[in-house]
């Protein structure tokens, strides 16, 4: 078994040294040179459009679906094994994709053979781009209280209703999204999960501002768009489960963020850089001093739970308090970064502000505690499922 | 190496809790305190945890001890902490083992390790000489006499000083300036002439000493290392006793915590269990993340220590700063949310704060922890 592997290893090596283009052996530089894919999706480079169509082609691009669905068909240690090499080059993802980390998983577990066979390979090789239709003005941590009204028209779903918080809807080409089917029914019993194209007649898109300036968020507005029943995936008015079984995903990759970035600099080295006395001052430096401590702590008790999970324990309501504690740890970040910074980090426009980096990415991350669950939500999580407190 | 115990220290610590619990629960603590037992806790107890190993937990197997290295020792001590255990695991087969272990002078350690391993010697690290914590001495000082040297001083806040056969004792070397470094460590005998014992009895039932050194003559055999280099392993040994103290807080607070959870889903006001208003759901849930963040720097620490790491000295404030301010939580939020019971002696829970005070003093606290950090971490 260990030679199979060591030889998968080896091939997946060579494979690479011959097919990842040099270029996209880096870490990404911004936001910008992300590869989405999609049908509007302007490739930046020949090395860009050579890496996602390699990739794609051995299906690494979901190297764990099946590969009837033209996924890498691997199991959990060849995955392992697949990551480690593209770590190793510094590889740059070939695709991001909402289809791959949230909607695939839910077709794979909830979907038809024919669903499964229409929608995963296009996803796989990056030509369709994704978008989440959850949230509404009026269903935010009580999701299960969303009201877009779903009606059966004999052949057809005639759509009403509103989306608020859709990352990318103004740039993706399909929507899957959770829809009210029976009005009457206790809440989480009438709501069912529905894909459509974002071209359908009577779907406008209109982006959100947030304070620190522009988003990819966006509401989208439902006016009778027609939705093929074949699209409905699950039964009938059984999609909250779908969209739990999406959110527990979702919550899991949130879960991490509350460790800086590789190669940022640390708030006390931002601090040494921006002003040689500042370290001086008692009242700031022990600020600091704290959060860099609970930063250190944070850091060691992921690798612990990583390497528990790894021995086989289960990571559970855990990514509930990994998620409300790594997001409060990133907004003190930015709140020692603005302090540190001083008026510099006041700037709001010009190059020399990049645009008023500080500052935006300050008012941001304001929004970390809230979305993907607020922090209260993610507390009682925690107390409810981990503490067994009653209800 | 991956951040989880092992199948021999897992089965240690299971052990160690099952000994704690079936021996010395909390009661074991109210009856030492109740029936005024002189020395604080209970010599047969602490011979049964000696014929385990438990006294040479870290001592190498050459002087007669386990050879576990240092995360049995801490295991074992935030087992203790869960049951408020007294004995002299941290004061003996800690401070006082350890700081011989790390100063290499091999005719010490013949003579007394062997003797700690079986339990049938106790030792005391006696470094203190103010309330608040500072590892280098200030007025005790050694001179060379003879062959030998003679100490005069006074220490302070010595654990288990009371019961003592030898103290470490830190003095600053010859004419050395108490700002700088020139220091040392001596193994003197309590019942050397001009050693004088004043025994002090504290709140969470444990003693101290304070020791009186008048002309306390030493042969050159009692020097621990080389002379005005005592510094380096005076820090070592701190910081080991730091990361045991810090294990042995982690023990309290998981205890507490787990009692609090407990009450909360048993206590009835206004015809529902009080843990289903969300203000102590959240609090709970907040003090839930606090212990595990611990649970991880603790075993860190421990680990740092037996690999030899050179972020010991990091782990060590870390640990001490986070299970001190942890435990400190726990056990004031396992008064408040007790309501009026909570402030009762009948109730165990303020046995756990009282320990908890003492532990988050000794060898510096949150506070002087942090500021430690921040300077090793070079600012």
């Amino acid at each position: 078994m260990h030679e199979m592997l060591n030889a998968f290893r080896m091939s997946v090596r060579d494979w690479l040294e011959q097919n990842c283009p040099h270029e996209m052996r880096e870490p990404l530089a911004t936001d910008k040179d992300i590869c989405w894919g999609g049908r509007r999706f302007e490739f930046q480079s020949d090395a860009q459009r050579q890496w996602l169509g390699r990739m794609a082609a051995k299906g690494w691009t979901a190297p764990d679906w099946p590969a009837r669905y033209g996924g890498g068909g691997l199991g959990s240690e060849r995955l392992k094994i697949l990551r480690q090499e593209l770590a190793r080059i510094e590889a740059r993802p070939a695709l991001y994709s909402f289809g791959v980390s949230m909607l695939g998983p839910a077709l794979l577990k909830y979907g038809n053979d024919a669903q499964k066979e229409t929608f995963l390979p296009p996803i796989v090789r990056g030509e369709i781009r994704w978008c989440q239709g959850y949230s509404e003005p009026n269903a935010g941590s009580d999701l299960a209280s969303l009201q877009a009204l779903a009606v059966d028209k004999g052949g057809y779903y005639e759509l009403n209703g509103s989306k608020i918080w859709t990352s990318y809807a103004d740039q993706a080409d399909w929507m899957f999204c959770l829809v009210r089917t029976d009005p009457e029914a206790p809440k989480h019993e009438g709501i069912s999960f529905m894909l459509f194209d974002m071209r359908s007649a009577g779907i406008s898109v209109k982006p959100v501002r947030l304070i620190s300036g522009r988003s990819p968020f966006c509401e989208v507005f439902f006016d009778n768009v027609q939705i093929p029943k074949a699209q409905r995936v699950g039964e009938l008015n059984q999609g909250w489960s779908i969209a739990k079984y999406l959110l527990t995903h979702e919550r899991e990759m949130i879960s991490w963020t509350g460790l800086a970035r590789a190669g940022t600099k640390s708030v006390s080295e931002a601090a040494r850089t921006a002003d040689a006395d500042m370290l001086a001052e008692p009242l700031l430096r022990s600020d600091i001093a704290r959060f860099e401590a609970d930063e250190l702590a944070f850091a060691l008790t992921i690798e612990r739970v990583r390497d528990e999970v790894s021995a086989g324990a289960s990571l559970g309501a855990l990514s509930s308090w990994f998620k409300y504690y790594g997001t409060e740890l990133n907004k003190r970040r930015h709140d020692l970064l603005m302090d540190i910074h001083g008026s510099d980090a006041l700037a709001w426009t010009g190059a020399d502000s990049e645009d008023g980096k500080l500052a935006r990415d300050w008012l941001r991350s304001r929004g970390n505690s809230i979305e993907g669950g607020t922090s209260e939500i993610q507390l009682n999580i925690v107390a409810k499922r981990i503490l067994g407190l009653p209800g | 190496m991956a951040l989880v115990l092992n199948d021999e220290h897992r089965m240690l610590r299971d052990s160690a809790r099952s000994f704690f619990d079936a021996r010395a629960p909390v009661a074991h603590l109210r009856a030492l305190r109740d029936d005024a037992s002189e020395t604080g806790f209970c010599g047969d107890l602490w011979s049964e945890m000696a014929d385990m190993g438990w006294a040479g937990t870290a001592i190498p197997e050459t002087w007669g001890g386990l050879g576990y290295g240092f995360t049995g020792l801490g295991l074992l001590l935030q087992e203790s902490g869960r049951t408020l255990t007294p004995s002299p695991l941290l004061s003996t087969a800690l401070l006082g083992a350890g700081a011989l272990v790390l100063s290499g002078t091999e005719a010490l350690c013949a003579e007394w390790l062997p003797q700690v391993a079986a339990g049938r010697k106790l030792l005391a690290l006696a470094f203190e000489e103010s309330a608040r914590h500072r590892p280098m001495p200030r007025s005790t000082r050694a001179r060379a006499s003879g062959n030998g040297f003679l100490i005069n001083g006074r220490k302070t806040a010595v654990i288990d000083g009371h019961v003592a056969d030898a103290f470490i004792v830190s003095a600053l070397a010859g004419d050395a300036d108490s700002s700088e470094t020139g220091m040392s460590l001596f193994l003197v005998s309590a019942d050397s002439p001009g050693v004088r014992v004043e025994t002090s009895h504290l709140l969470d039932n444990h003693r101290v000493a304070s020791v009186d050194l008048d002309d306390v003559g030493l042969g050159p055999e009692q020097l621990l290392g080389q002379f005005g280099e005592g510094y380096p392993l005076l820090e070592d040994i701190l910081d080991r006793g730091r990361i045991g103290m810090a294990a042995e807080m982690l023990g309290i607070a998981d205890e507490t915590f787990a009692r609090t959870v407990q009450y909360l889903k048993e206590r009835k006001q206004f015809g529902v269990p009080i843990g289903s208003f969300q203000s102590l759901q959240h609090r709970a849930a907040v003090l839930f993340g606090e212990i595990e963040l611990c649970r991880s720097v603790v075993l860190k620490a421990m680990r740092a220590v037996d690999e030899g790491s050179d972020e010991v000295a990091v782990l060590a404030s870390l640990a001490k700063a986070k299970c001190g301010r942890a435990a400190a939580t726990a056990t004031a939020e396992g008064i408040q949310m007790h309501g009026g019971i909570g402030m009762t002696d009948e109730l165990d829970i303020g046995l756990f704060i009282k320990r908890w005070r003492a532990l988050n003093q000794h060898l510096g606290d949150s506070r002087y922890h942090l500021e430690r950090f921040a300077q090793l971490q070079g600012y």
